[in-house]
C-alpha cells in the first residue's frame, strides 16, 4: 500500500508541473504588461518608471527564463508580492484557503452522505414514491445556479425569517466564536452542496440499477443472502466502484462552485480573492492562486484514488 | 507453389512499464513456420492462451508481426499494409453480428471491399453483389437490412460473404462456428466446405472444438503457450497424438459412451506468459516430464508419416 | 428518425421540457420584433418599480431600465451563449476523443495525459484563468466556458470509441480495404453521434449556467449589455429592498436550465441501447408470479417437481414465451439432464425454481414448483431465501461475473455458510478451507484469500461448485457449468461433479447444449425446443433410439472425434423466435415428417411414464449414426 500511495505521489510530480505551465502560459498571454505596471504605479506611470518596474519584475527576460525563475521561486514558498493587497501572495493564499476549505469541505461531506442515500434508496425502490420524489427534487437541485439559491436563502431565511445570519463567517474573523461557525456555514454549505448531491445522487442511483442486474448480484440471491445485504453490502459496495471517481470530479465543483458561494455569502475565501485579484489585474496573486488550489486538488484526487484500490482488489498497487 | 508459407513468425507484446517499473514482454506466439498447399485446410486448434487467434490476426496484417515473413503464392507481403493482405487473404470472425457494423445496411457492408480492394465502379458491383449472395444461400432482399435483424447463422453467412467479396486466395476462419448452436454450425460448416470447392480457396480453420477441426481439415495444428506442439494429418492426429498435450486433449474430449473420468486430476494452470519456463511449457503437466524437459526447448521433428511434434519423449 | 421523436415525447417530462424551451426559444427569436423599451437605456426616475405596474409588466431595475424587456433580450444571448458553447466544446472535445479513442497506443497516451492535465483543474480556476487572461467580455466567458468542457467530452467520448474501436466491425473494415479517415468517418461516427448528441444534451444547460455564472461575477458580458448572468449580479446588491429584480432572471435561468435537462434526459432515454432494453431496471428480490391458469394439484413425483411451468419475459407489449407447460421432477441422488439450444428456455426453467429471473421483464404466468410438496411459487420471501442455496442450489455457466470481483472467495464462502447457518466467524473459515479442498483446490487454507480474478477459470468454477455445497443442498441445478471453460478443464469439472454427487447423494438437474456432456453424467435426459419439452426419459433409451425428429436430428449434428474429415448433417432452417411460435409443433417448420396435423392443434405428451414424447410421428428405428 505504501509503495502504491508512493507511486501515485512520484505520478503527480509531471502533472503539478504540467499545471504550472499551463497556468504560466495562460498568463503570459495576458496582452499589455504595461498595462498591469500601470495598474500597480497608478499616477507614478511614466514611461521610464514602468520600464524599470518591468525590469525588476523580469519581465525583459525570455519566457522560458520567465518560467523557471517563476518555478524556482515557489519551490522554496515565495509566490510573489501581491500589489493590490501589497502583502505576500502565499500569505493571503493560505489565510483564505482555511475558509475555503471548510466551506467547500462540509459541502463535500454533505453531497457525498445525502447523494450517495439518496441514490440507493433511489434505486432500491425505484418507481416507488421515494424514487419519484427524488428524481424530482434532484432534478431541480441540478438546474438551479447555486449563486440564485444562495441568495434566495438569504432572503428567506435571514431576512424574512431572522434565523440565520446574512452573510460572512464572523465566527472566525472579528471575534466571535467558533461553536457560532455553524450558524454562519450551514446556508453557503448547503447552497454548495445541492448541485453535487443532484449529480451523486443521480449516479449512484443508475450505477446501483446497473450493479443489480449483474451476475454475482443473481448469485448472491441464489445463496438464500437477504435482500438487505444483497443491496447494501453487494451492490452498493459494487457501484462504489463507479461512484468514488465521481466523488474525486465533485469535489472539483464544490472548490469550483465556491467562488460563487463566497461571493454571494461575503465569504472570505480564495475563490472570492481570485474574482477581486482578476478584475484589478493582479497577475502574481490569480496566477498563485490558481497553483495551489489546482495543486490541492490533484493530492485530494490522489487520495481518491487510493481509497478506490482499497475497495476493489482488481487494481494494480 | 503452396499458397501460404510462414517462416518464423512472432509476436511479442510489450507490457506494463512505467516510472518504477521495467516493461515485460509475452511473447504471445513463438517463432513459427508452416506451408499450406492450394486447395488444402489447415486445422488450428488450441485452449485459450495458446496464441491461436494472435496468429491468425497477423496472417490477415491486423497485427504486425515482430519477425518473421508471410508469403502468399511466392510473394512476400508487406507486413504493416492491411489493405494489401485484404486482397489476398480474408478473414471470418468468431462473433458475426459484432464483426458487422450495426449503422450500415448488408449491401453497404459487402460493397466495402469491392469498392475500396478492387476499385470496382456501381453498376459493375451491383451484379458481382446478387452474385456473391447467391452463393452462400441468401435472398437478395435482405441486402437492404441490417445486421441486428439476422441471427448467428445468417450473420455468419454474411460474413463469409464480404470476405468472398475481396475475392482472396486464403480464408482465415477464426472460430467461425462457435457461437452458432449444433443445429446450425452444420449448415455454415457445409456452405464453406462447398465455397471452397467453387472458388478454389484455401482455408485456415482455427476452432477450440476437436471433433469440428477434425471434420473439415486435412491436416491439423496444435499450439500450446504460443508454439506448435503438433502437427499432422487430421485421420491421424488424434488417433495417434504424438505430443502428450494433444493426447490429453482427445482423451478431454466428451466422448458418449465413455465412463467420466479426467484424464488429469491436478488442476493445472498455464505457465505465467511474463515469467515462462526454460524448458518446455508443457513439462509442468506432463506425466513423462524427465530433467530434460525443465531445461531445454524441445523442437519440432517428424515423427512417423506427415506428423511432426515437439517431444523429448514422444508417445509411439 | 420519427420513432425516435415518438419515443422521446413518450417520456412526458421530456415533452415539458421540450414545449418549454421550445416558447423560451421562439420569444427569444421574436424579440426583436417585440414593442418593448430598449433594455439598455436608463431612466433614474423609474428606479426599482415593483412589478405590473403600467408600461412595466416585470418593474424596473436600479437604472429604471424596463426588467421585462431586459429579460427577454438577456435570455437571448445567455441561450446563444451557452448552445455555441456546447457546440464548441462538442465538436473539438469529440473529435480530440475519438482521435485518441481510434487510434490508440502513443497517440492516445500524449493526448489523454494532456486532458488528464485540464482536468487536474477545478474547472472554473481553468475559466477564471482564461478570462483573467483574455479580460473580461462575454465572448472571452464563452471561449472559457467552451474550454473547460473540452476535456469532458474528450474523455466521455474515447471512452465509447475505445470500446467501439475494439469491436470486429472496425478490422473487418480495414480488410476490406478502407483508410483511418473512411473508417472514423463512416464506420466510428455513425456509431458515436448518438453518444454526442447525448453528451451535447446533457451538457447545454449546464455550460449556460456556467457562462451566467461568469458574467455574475462581473467577468462575462459587461455593462450595459446584460445576459442573465449579468443581470443577477447587478441585482444582488439590491437583493433586500428590491428582490424582484433578482428574482426576474434567477427564475429565467432555472427555467431554461431546467427544461434542457428535462429534454436531454429525454434524448438520453431514447437514444441510449441500454435503457430502452430495459437494462437499468432493478430485478426484484424474487421473480414476478401471476398465475393464470388453476395451479396443478401435487402429484407425488419426485424431489423437486415442476409442473407446467410457464415462464414469460413482457418487453414493451411483446411477450416472449420462454417456457410453455414445462414438467420436470428429480429425484433423490438422480442427475436429470436438459439439453437444449441457446433461446429455447433451459436456463429460464432453471432459473424459475428459485425465483431469480430477472423481473422486469420475466414473469412467471402458470404451474407449481413443488420442493417435498411445498409450492414454491406460493412460498412467501422469507422460506423461499431460507431454502435458496440451503435446499436446491445453483452453480453457474460462467465464473468470472458469477463471483463477486470485489470479496475474497473466502469470504463468499462464508457468507453462504452464515447466511443459513449461524456459525462463528472461525468455524465457517474452517469450513470454507474444508470445502475448497472438496472440490480439489491445492493450497485450500492460503486460496481462500484470493480474489476470483486472482484465480484460471477452471479454479473460479470449483470455487462455484463449493459455494454451491456449502451448506448440503439435497439439488444442485447446475446452468451451462462448463461451457465457459477449455476441454481439458471441462474433463476436470465434469468428474468432480460426478464424484461430489455420488458420495453425497446429491439430485443435480445438469443444463446444457451438449449431448456428450449429458451422455456421460446423467441418468435420465429432457430435450427442450422453443420452450417446451419434446422428449423425455432414461440417458441409454433416448441415446439408442431417439424419438422425437428433433432429438433424432440433433443428435446427428453432433461431430465425434475419430471420424475423419467429413461433411456434417445440418438441420434446415432455424429455430423459432419465441415472441411468436406458430401453433401446434414448433418444429414442424424444420421436420421433413412434419403433416397439417402437426401445425394445427396441441400435441399429446405420449408414451410410457420412462420415455415420452411430444410428437405426431415418433420414430422408432434405433439410431444409428451413435454406435
Amino acid at each position: 500500500m505504501g509503495a502504491y500511495i508512493l507511486k501515485r505521489l512520484i505520478s503527480a510530480v509531471p502533472v503539478l508541473l504540467g499545471i504550472t505551465v499551463i497556468v504560466f502560459l495562460i498568463m503570459s498571454m495576458i496582452p499589455g504588461a504595461p498595462a498591469t505596471a500601470t495598474a500597480i504605479l497608478g499616477s507614478y506611470a511614466t514611461p521610464e518608471n514602468v520600464e524599470k518596474l518591468d525590469r525588476d519584475r523580469g519581465l525583459d527576460k525570455p519566457l522560458v527564463t520567465r518560467y523557471f525563475i517563476w518555478l524556482g521561486n515557489m519551490l522554496t514558498g515565495d509566490f510573489g508580492r501581491s500589489f493590490s493587497l501589497n502583502r505576500p501572495v502565499l500569505d493571503e493564499i493560505l489565510d483564505r484557503f482555511n475558509a475555503t476549505l471548510v466551506l467547500a469541505g462540509v459541502a463535500f461531506v454533505l453531497c457525498t452522505l445525502l447523494g450517495i442515500l439518496a441514490g440507493v434508496v433511489s434505486a432500491a425502490r425505484q418507481n416507488g414514491f421515494a424514487d419519484k420524489a427524488f428524481t424530482f427534487v434532484v432534478l431541480i437541485g441540478i438546474s438551479v445556479p447555486s449563486f440564485f439559491l444562495g441568495m434566495m436563502m438569504i432572503l428567506t431565511f435571514a431576512v424574512n425569517l431572522r434565523l440565520l445570519p446574512v452573510s460572512g463567517m464572523d465566527a472566525i474573523y472579528g471575534g466571535g466564536d467558533l461553536p457560532d461557525l455553524p450558524r454562519y456555514l450551514v446556508m453557503p454549505a448547503l447552497a454548495l452542496a445541492v448541485v453535487a448531491t443532484g449529480v451523486i445522487a443521480r449516479l449512484s442511483r443508475s450505477a446501483m440499477l446497473e450493479v443489480l442486474r449483474q451476475d454475482y448480484i443473481r448469485t448472491a440471491r441464489a445463496k438464500g443472502v437477504d435482500e438487505r445485504r444483497v443491496i447494501m453490502g453487494h451492490a452498493l459496495r459494487a457501484a462504489m466502484v463507479s461512484i468514488i471517481p465521481v466523488l474525486g470530479i465533485q469535489a472539483g465543483f464544490a472548490l469550483s462552485g465556491s467562488v460563487y458561494i463566497e461571493i454571494v455569502f461575503q465569504w472570505p475565501g480564495i475563490g472570492r480573492m481570485l474574482v477581486d485579484a482578476i478584475l484589478k489585474r493582479d497577475i502574481l496573486l490569480v496566477q498563485g492562486g490558481v497553483v495551489f488550489v489546482a495543486a490541492a486538488y490533484v493530492f485530494f484526487n490522489i487520495a481518491v484514488e487510493v481509497a478506490q484500490s482499497l475497495l476493489d482488489p482488481r487494481i494494480k498497487t | 507453389m503452396s499458397a501460404l508459407d510462414v517462416t518464423e513468425l512472432s509476436k511479442t507484446f510489450p507490457v506494463g512499464g512505467g516510472l518504477l517499473h521495467k516493461p515485460g514482454a509475452v511473447r504471445a506466439v513463438r517463432p513459427v513456420s508452416f506451408t499450406v498447399e492450394t486447395g488444402e485446410t489447415l486445422g488450428i486448434v488450441g485452449e485459450s492462451g495458446c496464441g491461436k487467434s494472435t496468429l491468425a490476426r497477423m496472417l490477415v496484417g491486423l497485427i504486425e508481426p515482430t519477425t518473421g515473413q508471410i508469403e502468399i503464392e511466392g510473394k512476400p507481403l508487406d507486413n504493416a499494409d492491411a489493405a494489401a493482405f485484404g486482397k489476398l487473404i480474408q478473414y471470418v470472425f468468431q462473433d458475426p453480428v459484432s464483426s458487422l457494423n450495426p449503422r450500415k445496411t448488408i449491401r453497404q457492408i459487402i460493397e466495402a471491399p469491392l469498392k475500396y480492394l478492387h476499385g470496382m465502379a456501381g453498376d459493375v458491383r451491383a451484379g458481382r453483389i446478387a452474385e456473391i449472395f447467391a452463393s452462400v444461400n441468401l435472398r437478395e432482399e435482405f441486402l437492404d437490412r441490417y445486421p441486428h435483424e439476422f441471427c448467428g447463422g445468417q450473420a455468419q453467412r454474411i460474413g463469409i460473404a464480404r470476405a468472398l467479396a475481396a475475392a482472396p486466395r486464403i480464408m482465415v476462419l477464426d472460430e467461425p462456428v462457435s457461437a452458432l448452436d449444433v443445429s446450425v454450425q452444420a449448415q455454415v460448416l457445409n456452405l464453406m466446405a462447398d465455397l471452397r470447392g467453387q472458388f478454389n480457396l484455401t482455408y485456415l480453420f482455427i476452432s477450440h472444438d476437436l471433433a469440428v477441426v477434425e471434420a473439415v481439415s486435412d491436416r491439423i495444428m496444435v499450439p500450446y503457450f504460443g508454439s506448435v506442439v503438433e502437427i499432422g494429418r487430421a485421420e491421424d492426429l488424434f488417433k495417434t497424438p504424438r505430443h502428450p498435450y494433444t493426447n490429453l486433449l482427445a482423451d478431454s474430449a466428451p466422448v458418449v459412451g465413455r465412463a467420466l473420468t479426467a484424464p488429469e486430476q491436478r488442476d493445472t494452470e498455464l505457465p505465467d506468459p511474463l515469467n515462462p519456463p526454460p524448458g518446455c511449457a508443457f513439462a509442468g503437466r506432463c506425466p513423462r516430464a524427465t530433467e530434460r524437459c525443465l531445461t531445454a526447448e524441445p523442437k519440432l521433428r517428424p515423427l512417423g508419416d506427415d506428423q511432426l511434434a515437439a517431444c523429448h519423449h514422444p508417445l509411439d | 428518425m420519427s420513432g425516435f421523436l415518438k419515443l422521446l415525447f413518450r417520456n412526458r417530462l421530456a415533452a415539458v421540457g421540450a414545449v418549454i424551451i421550445g416558447l423560451i426559444c421562439l420569444v427569444a427569436l421574436a424579440t426583436p420584433l417585440l414593442p418593448r423599451a430598449d433594455p439598455d437605456v436608463p431612466a433614474t426616475a423609474d428606479r426599482f418599480q415593483r412589478p405590473f405596474r403600467p408600461g412595466h409588466l416585470l418593474g424596473t431595475d436600479h437604472l429604471g431600465r424596463d426588467l421585462a424587456s431586459r429579460l427577454l433580450w438577456g435570455t437571448r444571448l445567455s441561450l446563444a451563449v451557452g448552445v455555441a458553447a456546447a457546440l464548441i466544446a462538442g465538436t473539438i472535445g469529440s473529435t480530440i476523443g475519438i482521435v485518441a479513442g481510434y487510434f490508440g497506443g502513443r497517440i492516445d497516451n500524449v493526448i489523454m495525459r494532456g486532458v488528464d492535465m485540464l482536468m487536474a483543474f477545478p474547472y472554473i480556476l481553468l475559466a477564471l484563468a482564461i478570462v483573467a487572461a483574455l479580460g473580461p467580455g462575454l465572448m472571452n466567458a464563452l471561449i472559457a466556458v467552451a474550454a473547460v468542457n473540452i476535456p469532458f467530452f474528450a474523455r466521455n467520448i474515447r471512452g465509447v470509441t475505445v470500446g467501439l474501436a475494439g469491436r470486429e466491425f472496425i478490422d473487418a473494415a480495414r480488410l476490406a480495404g478502407k483508410g483511418h479517415t473512411r473508417i472514423i468517418l463512416t464506420e466510428l461516427l455513425p456509431n458515436v453521434a448518438s453518444m454526442i448528441v447525448i453528451a451535447m444534451s446533457t451538457t447545454a444547460g449546464w455550460m449556460i449556467l456556467e457562462t451566467a455564472g461568469l458574467s455574475f461575477l462581473g467577468l462575462g458580458s459587461q455593462p450595459p449589455v446584460a445576459d442573465l448572468g449579468s443581470m443577477l449580479g447587478e441585482a444582488r446588491a439590491a437583493l433586500i429592498t428590491s428582490p424582484h429584480t433578482s428574482v426576474v432572471p434567477g427564475v429565467m435561468i432555472f427555467l431554461i436550465v431546467m427544461s434542457i435537462n428535462l429534454l436531454g434526459d429525454g434524448v438520453r432515454n431514447a437514444l441510449d441501447p441500454r435503457l430502452r432494453s430495459g437494462a437499468l431496471t432493478r430485478p426484484r428480490a424474487v421473480t414476478l408470479v401471476e398465475r393464470r391458469g388453476a395451479i396443478p394439484a401435487a402429484d407425488q413425483k419426485g424431489l423437486l417437481n415442476i409442473q407446467d411451468l410457464e415462464t414469460q419475459f413482457h418487453v414493451g407489449d411483446r411477450v416472449y414465451r420462454a417456457v410453455n407447460a414445462v414438467s420436470l421432477h428429480v429425484n433423490p441422488g438422480e442427475a436429470l439432464g436438459i439439453i437444449a439450444e441457446s433461446g429455447s428456455g433451459k436456463s429460464v426453467t432453471a432459473l424459475s425454481v428459485m425465483g431469480l429471473v430477472a423481473s422486469p421483464p420475466g414473469v412467471i404466468t402458470g404451474g407449481a414448483v413443488r420442493y417435498e410438496g411445498e409450492d414454491l411459487l406460493a412460498a412467501t420471501y422469507r422460506s423461499l431465501r431460507e431454502k435458496r442455496g440451503d435446499k436446491v442450489a445453483y452453480i453457474f455457466q460462467d465464473p468470472l461475473s458469477t463471483l463477486h470481483p470485489l470479496f475474497r472467495v473466502g469470504d463468499q464462502l462464508t457468507e453462504a455458510i452464515q447466511a443459513h447457518h449461524k456459525e462463528p466467524d472461525d468455524a465457517a473459515r474452517a469450513r470454507a478451507v474444508e470445502l475448497l479442498k472438496a472440490v480439489r483446490i491445492p493450497n485450500a487454507e492460503s486460496r481462500i484469500r484470493n480474489y476470483p480474478h486472482q484465480m484460471s477459470g477452471g479454479m473460479r468454477q470449483r470455487v462455484g461448485i463449493a459455494m454451491a455445497l456449502a451448506n448440503d443442498p439435497e439439488v444442485i441445478i447446475a446452468d451451462e457449468p462448463t461451457t465457459a471453460l477449455d476441454v481439458t478443464v471441462q474433463a476436470q469439472i465434469l468428474s468432480l461433479l460426478d464424484d461430489l454427487r455420488r458420495e453425497r447423494g446429491l439430485a443435480i438437474i445438469f443444463i446444457t447444449h451438449d449431448f456428450d456432456v449429458v451422455a456421460q453424467l446423467c441418468e435420465r435426459v429432457a430435450v427442450m425446443y422453443a420452450g417446451k419439452i419434446v422428449e423425455e426419459g432414461p440417458t441409454g433409451a433416448i441415446l439408442a433410439q431417439p424419438a422425437h425428429p428433433y432429438t433424432r436430428r440433433l443428435m446427428a449434428c453432433l461431430p465425434e472425434l475419430g471420424g475423419g474429415k467429413r461433411r456434417l448433417a445440418a438441420i434446415p432452417g432455424l429455430p423459432p423466435v419465441v415472441s411468436d411460435l406458430p401453433p401446434g409443433c414448433a418444429f414442424a417448420p424444420r421436420c421433413d415428417k412434419a403433416t397439417a396435423a402437426c401445425r394445427a392443434g396441441e400435441i399429446p405428451f405420449d408414451g410410457d411414464a420412462a420415455h415420452r414424447v411430444h410428437c405426431l410421428h415418433p420414430e422408432f428405428a434405433p439410431m444409428e449414426v451413435l454406435a
